[in-house]
């Protein structure tokens, strides 16, 4: 069972700076979804931007305690021109 | 990974504009993640599709390849788009027809 607070937090410690929003989608604590808005995805192709949100959570993964995460990523730019949606 | 495996993936991705790696063929889609990918993508243009499950080889080598774990994969003017969840927020986000044009770095 994770907590998506600390999914949150892992995910900040890699990107300082960002807007990270985390939910558990079944309420089974291992499917989630994120939103992340960071300034380092600027410039970045979108699969590059998930590679650097699954990078601090790679053990999780591993292991299966973190089965899915549905990420929605955004640099500051593309969250002007698209989000909130 | 074996370089010929190698050799083949960077000729295979080189040689067409759009490549899905995907379960199934193009009459036949194997997966529902990979018949929505090639559904998207044929709205852009011709498909060279390359079926995973023929070949065990192929099906593992080309997550090494991509270093990316799952099936489908899409990669378009050779570069790696990403899975189908990628694929689907480019479409969404009006981005796809820019990449097969060529016009975004993403």
């Amino acid at each position: 069972m994770l907590d998506p607070n600390a999914i949150r937090q892992r995910i900040l410690g890699a990107l300082p700076g960002s807007e990270v929003d985390v939910n558990d989608t079944t309420g089974t604590g291992d499917h989630f979804e994120a939103r992340v808005v960071s300034p380092a995805f600027a410039g970045k192709s979108m699969v590059e931007q998930h590679q650097m949100v699954y990078a601090p959570l790679q053990d999780w993964l591993k292991t299966g305690e973190l089965h899915a995460l549905a990420l929605k990523t955004y640099s500051p730019e593309q969250w002007k021109k698209l989000g909130p949606r | 990974m074996n370089t010929d495996l190698k050799a083949r993936f960077d000729a295979e991705i080189r040689s067409h504009k759009i490549v899905l790696f995907m379960k199934g063929n193009a009459l036949f889609p194997q997966c529902g993640f990979s018949a929505r990918a090639l559904q998207i993508l044929q709205q852009h243009g011709q498909v060279h599709t390359v079926d995973v499950l023929a070949d065990p080889e192929v099906r593992q080598g080309i997550k090494e390849y991509s270093n990316w774990p799952t099936i489908p994969q899409i990669f378009i003017n050779g570069k790696f788009v990403g899975g189908s969840d990628i694929l689907m927020e480019l479409e969404e986000r009006g981005e796809l027809a820019d990449m097969v044009a060529g016009k975004t770095p993403a």
